[in-house]
């Protein structure tokens, strides 16, 4: 594994030609860099429209039942008059989590990030397969518009929930076989970009850029890849024989005697239930992992820059998303304690959840030991990327708490799991996002962000991302149901309106503060000042080259990799920085010596 | 060395962090916090023994939370960039990494260890002399079916009644549940009680009333447009209250059978049977006329 690729010059005579036309240039491009944007592009318009769709969840369950005018024009059939109907409610919860995870969080931390960062930061021209990597966008692109399509049919889109247990996904109407379809088709993408990832980062390395020399980003990339094209698979499996079952009159997942509105179901008969939920969770929580490891892996790339410190225990680092990859296949059957699966085996699966943590707390510790008598600097990147430390410590340790079976029984499908999820996913996965927006915009673009209007954005978010999702434990300790259209219908419940209400206002608050991203970054590639090749001072390869870098990223030889990339404040050298590029000058010969 | 004395200084700090949290918990034992911060009564005899649990588990992670944010914290503030500052040349230190991988490790196993022993007396082993009860879930329904006098399930002299759960306090109480179409979960909140009604399989669960009450049953899986109105009771007798209780039903279903002439009881029965059909749509009619809009009761099911 820590064999010297092979020096691409070889057979240098160009990846591709640089493109001329504007088609090929900005919108057919096979160029990662394009594609890296196209991407960011993507994710963040899914992530609008995901986002439009929670505010209404929330607006529900801080008003329920209370008419909203103008949405009876935009929904007439799913909010007739501006009042939500439950069947719209249950549609506007699995939109926005279908969306935020596979078409948001995914595309901006593996095709975007992904993209754009992994071939430069080891020293390559492009990927391994570019036409293959244009394939993967636009792959993606119809996926898109098939989701959102979805919400126009007849009986309105999805409303199973993003898991689709079966067989309630089974006899859904029609907007469930699209997000089938969907899924499918961005399914056939994401496998595509992983084995892409995997051949470039096996592939591509630039001389001298060993396994243990490779930034925490692509390391991070790599064992995401990875776990994309194990679990994948499996997923891809389960969607089409519930296709099937939708459409073929198969009964994979429909047992003998299913009576729906009085009705026998036709043809069932011999399919298990708990089949789907044993397939989709196989997929299901290394899934989380995908979503959580490339924002660990910037975390890790941003915290030592801006400290000016190596990272704290770089193998333990690279092992440790090694243990979180092999264990995430594992462990997921925690999501079905109180399925009817045998609980025995519930005992195995708990134990294997407990040591699950294990990894992600060495992590957390070894963030601390890279600030740890540095010389941090706090800019909009580093409060980002802090922030996911201190908020993925919240996720992590909340995990504890459904992990344990008899605990789970309680707070299993309550708003506990909600606000768990959304510690990882939003203080995690997405302040991660942010941090590498902020991060590498400059590589991007050419040009500096705002700080001060990035660290506005950045207080409000934090703040308000506090207010909304913090109280969803209480409200999950006092036993309030997750996908609830009305939760006043139940007396024990009534009490919680004053604090929904709270969240709801500070979920407004948080929506109208992402404005001033989105201001800051169209306005920025405008007016911000020139970045230059290495703004931040930093020492992986892509700040050794200009910002944007030039087609095919390096002039002239893809550069030499001397060292390790977070040689920061090393004693003897000349600057606090690094270059992993930069020949052992005499400074350094001296120092050696 | 100048650097010995900065630990005395973070261990302070620490000893610090942990004294106020310890101070800003400690209204959790007198029960004084606000009815958001507690968990929900108690009403079965383990719901103390998982709450134990979860305070364990609460303050574990308090206390680790409490000290991985204040190191946090004091690290932002202490090695903040300042001019002449110099970052610490270190790579890692081996026997940290072997410190914070063990006590983890340790601590995740004992929690399950702990864990496994609740888990196993709820889930895994079934009391005997038991009430049995047979509980179908439906859209949105919860059908329960009492033995009846013969003690058999499946005989014309069963007892079924539609969303309410009666039994005698101190007798333990097993639910052999199941669905007719889709997934529900039986959930009593206050008896920390929560399994799954899987259309196609029998799951098997028990509880004891610890004291007389009268509390909700939620759903807690997504099931349909009718999901959030799937809503049962609970009634925890007497001994005496809940014979009589027991009596009252199977008068009324005698009276109900002379009139409607049931055919024999299946599981279909309560849907396919004009009787328990109209009583449904009552039910429906009823619990929807909160601020559920009317479409909901017009549509029975799914497409």
């Amino acid at each position: 594994m820590s064999t010297v690729a092979k020096p691409r010059e070889v057979h240098h005579a160009g990846v591709h030609a640089a493109p001329t036309s504007f088609w090929r240039k900005y919108v057919f491009s096979v160029d990662h860099k394009v594609i890296g944007i196209q991407y960011l592009l993507y994710a963040l318009s899914m992530l609008v429209v995901g986002g439009l769709l929670a505010t209404l969840v929330r607006y529900q369950l801080a008003w329920p039942g209370r008419p909203l005018a103008f949405m009876g024009k935009i929904a007439p059939e799913g909010m007739p008059g501006g009042l939500m109907l439950p069947e719209y409610y249950n549609s506007l919860f699995t939109m926005h989590a279908t969306i935020m995870i596979f078409f948001a969080i995914m595309p901006i931390l593996i095709g975007a990030f992904g993209n754009y960062v992994v071939p430069i930061q080891i020293g390559a021209r492009d990927m391994a397969f570019p036409h293959l990597n244009m394939a993967s966008f636009w792959v993606a692109v119809p996926a898109a518009v098939i989701i959102i399509w979805s919400f126009f049919v007849t009986g309105g889109a999805a409303a199973g929930g993003w898991t689709s247990y079966a067989p309630l996904s089974a006899i859904q109407p029609k907007g469930q076989t699209l997000w089938l379809i969907s899924l499918l088709i961005l399914g056939l993408s994401s496998l595509l970009t992983a084995v892409n990832f995997l051949t470039t980062i096996i592939n591509l390395r630039a001389p001298g850029m060993t396994f243990f020399r490779l930034p925490l980003t692509t390391w991070a990339l790599f064992i995401t890849a990875l776990l994309l094209l194990l679990a994948l698979p499996v997923l891809s499996a389960a969607l089409i024989m519930l296709l099937f079952d939708r459409i073929l009159g198969t009964t994979f997942f429909l047992p003998a005697g299913l009576v729906v509105s009085g009705q026998a179901w036709p043809n069932a008969g011999g399919g298990q239930v708990l089949l789907w939920q044993h397939l989709f969770w196989f997929f299901g929580h290394p899934e989380v992992y995908i979503m959580i490891l490339p924002a660990m892996g910037i975390t890790s790339e941003i915290l030592p820059v801006f400290a000016r410190k190596p990272i704290f225990g770089y193998r333990a680092m690279a092992y440790s998303m090694c243990g979180i990859a092999g264990l995430g296949f594992i462990v997921w059957g925690h999501h079905m304690f109180q399925s009817g699966m045998n609980p025995i085996l519930g005992t195995t699966f708990m134990i294997s959840t407990m040591v699950i943590a294990v990894p992600s707390a060495i992590k957390t510790f070894n963030w601390l030991g890279t600030l740890w008598r540095g010389n941090i600097r706090f800019t909009t990147p580093m409060l980002n990327a802090l922030t996911f430390v201190s908020m993925f410590v919240i996720g992590g340790l909340s995990g504890v708490f459904m992990a344990s079976t008899p605990v789970d029984i309680f707070i299993h499908d309550t708003y506990f799991i909600v606000g768990h999820i959304h510690y990882v996913l939003f203080g995690g996965s997405l302040f991660g996002a942010f941090a590498g927006l902020y991060y590498w915009y400059p590589k991007m673009f050419g040009r500096m962000m705002n700080e001060t209007w990035g660290k506005v954005h950045w207080a409000i978010t934090f703040v308000t991302f506090n207010l909304v999702f913090f109280p969803m434990h209480f409200l999950g300790m006092r036993g309030m149901p997750r996908r609830i259209y009305d939760y006043s219908q139940y007396t024990h419940l009534k009490g919680l309106q004053p604090m929904n209400q709270m969240m709801t206002i500070s979920l407004f608050v948080l929506g109208a503060g992402q404005v001033i991203l989105v201001l800051n970054f169209f306005l920025s590639m405008r007016r911000g000042p020139l970045a230059g090749p290495n703004p931040w001072h930093a020492n992986t390869l892509e700040w050794q080259t200009s910002s944007p870098p030039p087609h095919e990223n390096f002039v002239g030889r893809v550069p030499t990799v001397y060292r390790g990339p977070y040689e920061y404040s090393a004693p003897g050298h000349g600057s606090d920085y690094w270059p992993q590029n930069e020949a052992p000058g005499p400074v350094a010969a001296k120092a050696h010596a | 060395m100048k650097n010995t004395n900065r630990f005395p200084r973070a261990a302070r700090l620490l000893r610090a962090a942990l004294f106020f949290s310890a101070a800003a918990l400690a209204p959790a034992a007198a029960g004084a916090l606000p009815f958001w911060l507690r968990l929900p009564e108690q009403a079965s005899t383990y719901a103390p023994e998982v709450d134990r649990l979860f305070h364990l588990i609460m303050w574990i992670t308090g206390v680790i939370f409490v000290i991985v944010e204040a190191m946090l914290l004091l690290f932002l503030w202490k090695y903040r960039h300042r001019e002449g500052r110099v970052a610490t040349y270190t790579h890692g230190n081996n026997r940290l990494e072997v410190v914070w991988t063990i006590i983890p490790a340790v601590i995740c196993v004992m929690l399950a260890l702990l864990s496994r022993r609740i888990w196993e007396d709820i889930k895994e082993h079934m009391p005997h002399d038991a009430l049995e009860v047979h509980v179908t879930g439906e859209q949105f329904a919860w059908n329960f079916r009492y033995p009846g006098p013969d003690g058999k399930f499946d005989t014309p002299d069963d007892i079924l009644t539609l969303n309410q759960l009666h039994f005698p306090v101190g007798k333990p109480v097993v639910v052999t549940l199941t669905s007719k179409d889709v997934i529900h979960s039986f959930f009593l909140p206050e008896f920390r009680v929560k399994q799954d009604a899987v259309p196609g399989m029998h799951s098997r669960i028990w509880f004891e009333g610890n004291k007389v009450g009268h509390w909700e049953i939620a759903c807690a899986e997504l099931c349909g447009l009718g999901h959030f109105r799937m809503k049962g009771f609970v009634t925890v007798d007497t001994p005496a209250d809940y014979e009589k209780w027991l009596a009252e039903q199977a008068a009324e279903q005698a009276g109900e059978q002379k009139q409607a002439t049931v055919p024999a009881a299946t599981d279909v029965k309560p849907v396919s049977a004009p009787a328990a059909g109209e009583r449904r749509a009552g039910v429906e009619a009823e619990q929807s006329g909160g601020s559920a809009p009317e479409r909901v009761a017009e549509k029975g099911g799914n497409s």
